[in-house]
């Protein structure tokens, strides 16, 4: 096949021709066993653990004093918290949208980005997970939303979303867990065996669980993995349909509307893959992976987070609409309470953010230039959690009696909290690249051009076997 | 006696290959000639192998839609038990078994338990976690999880004999053919 014909119509290859199996995988593990750490790792991982021990003392206090050292107050009672966590869930969905809708769709660009943005995911939700639960009144009994059986013979109000989210959110965590794990088997058995050190072999070894790559596995394996796809693509839209039900099944005004599961599934897969460029492109610079996380990878990246911020802008157009359009006094003063009230500054610089910024993407100019691209995706990034803050804050502070109006401040410690989430995430993610394989090598070896020729479904060459005698 | 004691300590032979496609083809030689028991050992799944080897399809898909109906089935009659017989309350009237509200946590846990089906299924029908296997101890092994394709045909296999299969094996094309030590 020449060089043309594998990169396609479609421009940059998926992985640079020059590769072999054995180049991929000792590239690879090279990362995790035997390159020196690099600076970067070390200032980053730093800075990151600084932020997260912020988030320690910001939760240790809250627990200490309780919610009053946040902002919210008697109209506002959903803010910082519910806001960070929609936004981390959303954040958490590109990665099982990579992992599982992009493998049954057989897009193969996927698999230079799929254990990092699974990692992602895992991360994003680890940080979700803490926003509920802190802003509880009292979080020592964060278990009653579980169903078991207890003295008070109470049970959780199965009608409520609240408690569908429960539900939601430790599915999606413990299918992320799972499918990220099992993805990685084979590759901890890569480096069970290429690891020299005695630690790591016993660390490997371990989590490899004796796998030996047996074709038997492989071919359980890969039907497990198919069917956990499967599982993780309804699974994924659900999440984020039943987070906006949250919003959606109340009646506030700016809430209470039939446009919020799509318009928030698209907002997180938005979000989501703004936050994988905003990850990968200083990654593959750091690590010279350039090779394996191509111009393709960036620019298919681009054009999904084009696509969904297209979708994201006609949700932002039908909400004004419908305000409109509904005659209720109390929708149309939401939107213009949005536009023109005290906190219209953070509604235009949503819109700049989510609406005008993806348009450059328009250009090829600007998906080709990596730089360019982590600029958006910045922006994009910004812009879902001003979204998010639009929501929430913006249509509590004013909704029906003005006697009961107010307004919110955020207070340091609720900045503390976010940014600690932030640096929470960074730090797993720098111990993730590591110590763990970031780029799945199994699935590599499969895109490297000596394995072409093997196709789908591969006819057994019968010049090798000729030489074979009878028994 | 000689032979028979190399059989007692010997596990399998294990054949190498540099090429995916010679170790599909030894597979379907080897089957042909009427070896059963063997074992192929690949550093990643390739299409085509597990029709030379003569698998079976695997039945997991069918263990996975018993657990993921046994979570759902779990989950509405929790909430149903629950909302209708050990604690009913009501609410403005509504029906006590209001199901449309129940079906978002019976679609989660359903996806939980299929999902966990999925993976712990595999994990057993594979029998792992397996802290030691023989086939690791052939030299070369290691590679078997970078860029070497594997053929073993095992001691157990009726049709076994060391030598005779040892040489069937290096007419394959095998780069290696080496003893398992048990």
């Amino acid at each position: 096949m020449s060089d043309a014909a594998r990169r396609g119509r479609s421009g940059p290859p998926v992985i640079e021709p020059v590769h072999t199996y054995a180049s991929v995988t000792d590239k690879i593990s090279s990362i995790v066993l035997s390159r020196r750490t690099p600076l970067f790792w070390i200032v980053g991982f730093f800075l990151s653990f600084l932020l997260a021990m912020g988030l320690l003392v910001a939760v240790s206090y809250l627990f200490a004093k309780g919610l009053g050292i946040w902002g919210i107050n008697q109209p506002v009672e959903w803010a910082f918290d519910i806001i960070n966590f929609v936004w981390w869930i959303g954040i958490g969905h590109a990665g099982t949208l990579i992992s599982a809708i992009l493998l049954l769709l057989r897009q193969e660009w996927r698999t230079s980005i799929n254990r990092f943005a699974e990692a992602m995911t895992l991360f994003a939700v680890a940080c979700a997970g803490i926003f509920p639960i802190i802003h509880l009144g009292r979080p020592w009994l964060a278990y009653w939303l579980l169903p078991y059986p207890n003295t008070m013979a109470l049970w959780p109000q199965w009608r409520s979303p609240l408690v569908w989210d429960v539900f939601a959110i430790s599915t999606y965590a413990t299918v992320s867990l799972l499918f990220w794990f099992v993805g990685m088997i084979p590759d901890l058995a890569t480096l069970r065996d290429r690891a020299r050190r005695k630690g790591f072999q016993i660390f490997y070894g371990m989590l490899a669980m004796g796998w030996r790559g047996s074709a038997l596995h492989w071919h359980r394996y890969e039907m497990a993995y198919l069917l956990l796809a499967g599982l993780a693509t309804p699974l994924v839209i659900s999440v984020h349909t039943i987070v906006s039900f949250d919003f959606a099944v109340g009646i506030t005004p700016g809430w209470h509307s039939t446009i919020f599961p799509p318009y928030f599934v698209a907002g997180a897969i938005y979000a989501g893959f703004a936050m994988v460029l905003l990850l990968s492109i200083p990654l593959r610079k750091v690590y010279g992976l350039e090779d394996f996380i191509t111009m393709r990878h960036l620019q298919n990246m681009a054009k999904i987070m084009l696509a969904t911020g297209l979708v994201v802008g006609y949700g932002y157009v039908m909400e004004a609409f419908f305000a409109w359009y509904s005659a209720n006094p109390y929708e149309t003063y939401m939107m213009t309470n949005r536009m023109r009230g005290p906190y219209a500054p953070v509604y235009w610089a949503l819109m700049l953010c989510n609406i005008v910024a993806p348009q450059f993407l328009w250009f090829k100019r600007v998906r080709s230039t990596p730089l360019a691209l982590w600029v958006i995706a910045l922006i994009v990034s910004i812009g879902m959690w001003l979204e998010r803050f639009v929501i929430i804050v913006v249509s509590l502070h004013r909704d029906f009696l003005p006697s009961s109006w107010g307004m919110y401040r955020p207070t340091g410690w609720d900045f503390t909290t976010f940014f600690g989430t932030i640096g929470l995430f960074l730090a797993l993610l720098f111990l993730f690249i590591r110590f763990l394989p970031m780029i799945s090598i199994f699935e590599m070896r499969t895109l490297v051009p000596d394995a072409k020729p093997l196709g789908k479904e591969a006819v057994p060459d019968d010049s090798v076997a000729d030489h074979a005698e009878p028994a | 006696m000689r032979v028979e004691e190399e059989r007692g300590r010997t596990w399998g032979l294990l054949a190498e290959f540099e090429r995916p496609e010679e170790l599909v083809a030894a597979a379907q030689r080897a089957r042909e000639a009427g070896y059963r028991r063997m074992d192929a050992y690949t550093p990643f799944p390739i299409h085509g192998l597990s029709d030379a080897m003569g698998f079976r399809p695997t039945k997991l898909p069918l263990v996975v839609l018993a657990g993921g109906i046994i979570g759902g089935a779990a989950a509405l009659g929790m909430m149903w038990y629950s909302a209708t017989i050990h604690y009913p309350l009501n609410v403005a009237g509504k029906p006590f078994a209001s199901w449309p509200m129940f079906i978002p946590i019976t679609f989660e846990l359903t996806v939980l338990c299929a999902a966990l089906t999925a993976v712990f299924g595999m994990l057993g029908m594979n029998g792992l976690p397996m802290p030691y296997h023989p086939v690791f101890n052939a030299p070369r092994f290691a590679f078997a999880s970078r860029d070497r394709f594997f053929l073993c045909v095992e001691a157990t296999d009726p049709k076994f004999d060391i030598e005779m299969t040892r040489g069937f094996l290096s007419g394959l094309g095998a780069k290696e053919v080496v003893a398992v030590e048990e």
